[in-house]
């Protein structure tokens, strides 16, 4: 049946039909939705994991064990689960085993612009590249296979255009495979250097046996595809590049469209070449396919006509290949830029605000919905690099900077602090630093679109189940139980006296400020509160804390209805008492 | 012919919404039918966009400068921000709702007076609403995304019972009959 799937719920069609029993991911965007589909139907076993590393893991385990499996993360998070991946490469797998990334060329919603391709070049394992839906579905079934055929973990690549576009795909039953039997191999499975040896040789030779199956037999089953139009212009292309060519150029070019990116071919590529004039490789982001060409004595154009920064399109392609632009036309007015905000009644918000009156002076910061605490008014985060680093590179910060330790914080979310940030606190607290934790604990996984965690009480499917305590863990680290402190961001007074008796301690401290992401279903908000007119004196006071439902109008504060929560963090800044 | 329609807005102003419903349409219709979605960062209250290509055959999911037939726009500063993706003979249907970005709240920028004039001086043909306090007659402030569904569905040449099966099949029952309620009165604005 033909249907209108988002690339990740497609993705997800395609683990339920090619009978995929184990799912462990972390999330972040564009990867997100494949799990959340995922976890919709019964047949699949899945999980949020607390980061891609264990994600990885849990399913090479169940992949040897004899069950299909699959991760899926973001283009950084590849970065943390690089670790297992490079070594699965020796060890390979025993039932399918596949492995999505999803880049963000353009940066829709990420801290880089990596390109995830080098990842496969690297661990030389074999990826796949889908152009719409139906390929995502089609080619996560394919990668399954091909995992089993050459006893290797499979990468599926996206990048947020396929990912996140609904096209038609056909879907189809499940067919769940027995179990494969495990069997106890040494030389397969324990990765000490004797058995390494041997198996680095089995890898190199498996790069082989997949080229030649990238040649041709791949073409004959349409993973890789030729198609010749006019032969003036030659694309080498793959992903959503191929459907912005063909948008561009029509039949006024011809294509070889890529669905293997690792191994690549050549034979198959100078072949193509050699029956068109010019030859663009039409690839976002780094020069893979190119470098591929140049060094296989294939000459073709590339990154010097098109760019190596951000996303592509079919009037970039149009534009270079052809020098034709489309007429537009164009308001002229000044238009303010609209980046995101924190959400009306967020509770990241009062905690700002707090360590703003208690003096802090430098901020380091994490990855969440926090971040945005960077931006005006708030502006209190000076740092934001990876997911752990605030924790992490405050002690490297206090070490170097030790006078200013008591006006210098790190904020983490608390599924940032679980994923690698809990490490940083375990360094902190052995290497004795004197360093202030602040760990924003709103019960849930904002940024990505409130997924559950190890902190929260339930599963992804919803079920109950233990919750981390964070002060529990605190103090198993090794923080003294007096050093920790709970606050309530809402209340800026208490938040802001927490902030003051964590400086205050010897050694190390902890603040967990907690209370629900307003956005949470089951959170029930107080009534939006107004503004009275005769009482403001316009003195924007309440402006400061950044909330998009407070404006000024007329010289006098308003708070829009619709938006306010009532969280009453502005009305604890109105001197005059006009809010309420 | 291919046709592109963009919607534009404000995260948190429902835009999945409206173009699930039109993706739903279209479908009816029998074309092949490519949505582009924002998800993530630019949920929080940023600039978001969504675009709807229909036709015979799709290739690219997005729409670029000087392509969109529709711009379908919940704000109006977002209107004339995407304004450059419409062809110039395009036709922009946008909510006369005002929503400052943070930069004009806190006085680093000033949200332009005359932004629909200037739309209009433009050269495109703009058809506007106040979608909000029509939403608000229909039953909540929330229903905006589906009052200017039904503006737009009058503009379409896709009769009405089709839109209205949409509807029901994209929002939840429990608010069924409000944004049914929501969908009327847009469509005979
Ligand atoms: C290695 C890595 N994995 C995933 C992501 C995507 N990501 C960005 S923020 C975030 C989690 C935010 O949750 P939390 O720390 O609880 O903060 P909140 O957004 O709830 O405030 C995730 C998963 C990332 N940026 N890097
Ligand atoms: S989603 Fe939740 S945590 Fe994120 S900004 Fe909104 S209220 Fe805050
Ligand atoms: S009470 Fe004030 S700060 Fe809280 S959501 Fe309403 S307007 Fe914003």
């Amino acid at each position: 049946m033909k249907k209108l799937l988002l690339g990740n719920e497609a993705v997800a069609a395609g683990l339920y039909e090619a009978g995929v029993k184990v799912v462990s991911s972390y999330p972040g965007t564009p990867s997100t939705e494949v799990t959340e589909f995922a976890a919709k139907y019964d047949e699949i076993y899945c999980e949020w994991a607390p980061n891609e590393k264990v994600a990885m893991e849990v399913a090479f385990g169940a992949a040897v064990a004899g069950a299909r499996a699959f991760c899926a993360q973001k283009h950084v998070g590849l970065n943390v689960a690089a670790d297992p991946l490079f070594t699965a490469s020796y060890t390979g797998v025993n039932a399918g085993m596949v492995i999505l990334v999803a880049d963000d060329p353009g940066m829709h919603s990420s801290q880089n612009e990596q390109d995830s391709r080098h990842y496969a070049q690297a661990s030389k394992i074999m990826m796949l590249e889908p152009s719409d839906s139906d390929e995502c579905l089609k080619f996560i079934k394919l990668a399954f296979e091909l995992s089993e055929r050459f006893d290797t973990p499979v990468i599926l690549r996206e990048t947020t255009r396929i990912a996140h576009s609904r096209s038609l795909a056909e879907t189809g039953e499940r067919v769940e495979p027995d179990n494969k039997e495990y069997t106890k191999n040494p030389q397969k499975y324990v990765m000490a250097p004797a058995n390494a040896k041997v198996k680095h040789i089995v890898v190199e030779q498996r790069i082989l046996d997949q080229t030649a199956f990238a040649e041709k037999e791949a073409v004959e089953i349409g993973l890789n595809k030729v198609e010749y139009y006019s032969k003036k212009i030659g694309v080498i292309t793959a992903g959503v590049c191929y459907d912005y060519a063909k948008e561009a150029l029509g039949d006024k070019a011809s294509y070889l469209k890529l669905g293997c990116l690792y191994p690549l071919p050549v034979q198959l590529i100078k072949d193509f070449a050699a029956q068109c004039e010019t030859v663009y490789v039409i690839e976002e982001l780094d020069d893979y396919i190119e470098t591929h060409c140049l060094k296989n004595g294939i000459n073709v154009r590339g990154k010097a006509d098109f760019t190596l920064i951000g996303e592509y399109s079919q009037s970039l392609i149009a534009k270079v290949v052809l020098g034709e632009e489309k007429p537009t036309i164009k308001a002229d007015i000044d238009i303010p830029v609209r980046p995101p905000v924190l959400c009306a009644g967020c509770p990241h918000r009062g905690l700002f605000y707090a360590l703003k009156k208690a003096g802090v002076e430098t901020v380091t910061g994490d990855i969440g919905c926090y971040t945005l605490g960077a931006s005006k008014p708030i502006g209190m985060i000076d740092t934001c690099l990876c997911m752990g680093a605030s924790v992490s590179s405050l002690h490297g910060r206090n070490k170097a900077n030790p006078e200013k330790a008591n006006k210098t914080v790190a904020v983490i979310g608390d599924s940032t602090f679980i994923h690698s940030g809990v490490t940083g606190l375990i360094n902190i607290a052995y290497n004795k630093s004197n360093s202030v934790s602040i760990i924003l604990d709103n019960s849930i996984t904002g940024m990505t679109g409130h997924q559950q965690n190890p902190t929260t009480g339930y599963t992804i499917k919803g079920d109950p189940t233990s919750a981390v305590s964070l002060e529990k863990l605190a103090v198993a680290v090794g923080i003294p139980e007096s050093n920790i402190f709970v606050c309530d961001p809402y209340n800026l007074t208490d938040s802001e006296q927490a902030v003051r008796k964590a400086l205050d301690c010897d050694g190390p401290a902890v603040v967990i400020s907690r209370r629900p992401c307003a956005l949470l279903k089951y959170v029930k908000h107080n009534p939006p509160l107004s503004v009275d007119k005769e009482k403001c004196v316009g003195c924007k006071m309440c402006m400061r804390i950044g909330c998009p439902a407070i404006s000024i109008k007329d010289g006098k504060a308003q708070i829009d209805s619709t938006q306010c929560l009532g969280c009453d963090v502005c009305s604890q800044l109105c001197k005059p008492g006009a809010i309420g | 012919m291919n046709k592109s329609v963009m919607i534009v807005g404000v995260g948190g102003q429902g835009t999945l919404l409206a173009s699930r419903i039109l993706g739903a349409v279209l479908l009816k219709k029998g074309y092949n039918v490519k949505l582009s979605e924002v998800h993530g960062m630019s949920q929080r209250g940023g600039s978001v966009v969504t675009y709807v290509k229909y036709g015979d055959e799709i290739a690219s999911p997005i729409i670029e400068k000087g392509e969109a037939d529709i711009i379908l726009a919940f704000e109006q500063l977002e209107a004339a921000r995407w304004l450059e993706y419409m062809k110039p003979d395009g036709k922009v249907i946008v909510n006369t709702q005002k929503i400052d970005p943070m930069s004009v709240v806190i006085g680093d920028a000033v949200y332009p007076d005359g932004v629909i004039d200037a739309i209009k001086a433009a050269g495109a043909d703009v058809l506007e609403l106040d979608a909000l306090p029509v939403a608000v007659e229909a039953g909540s402030p929330k229903a905006v995304n589906v009052v200017l569904i039904g503006a737009m569905a009058k503009h379409t040449g896709i009769e009405k019972e089709t839109w209205l099966e949409a509807v029901r099949e994209c929002v939840p029952a429990k608010f069924l009959d409000l944004n049914i309620k929501a969908f009327e009165l847009g469509y005979n604005i």
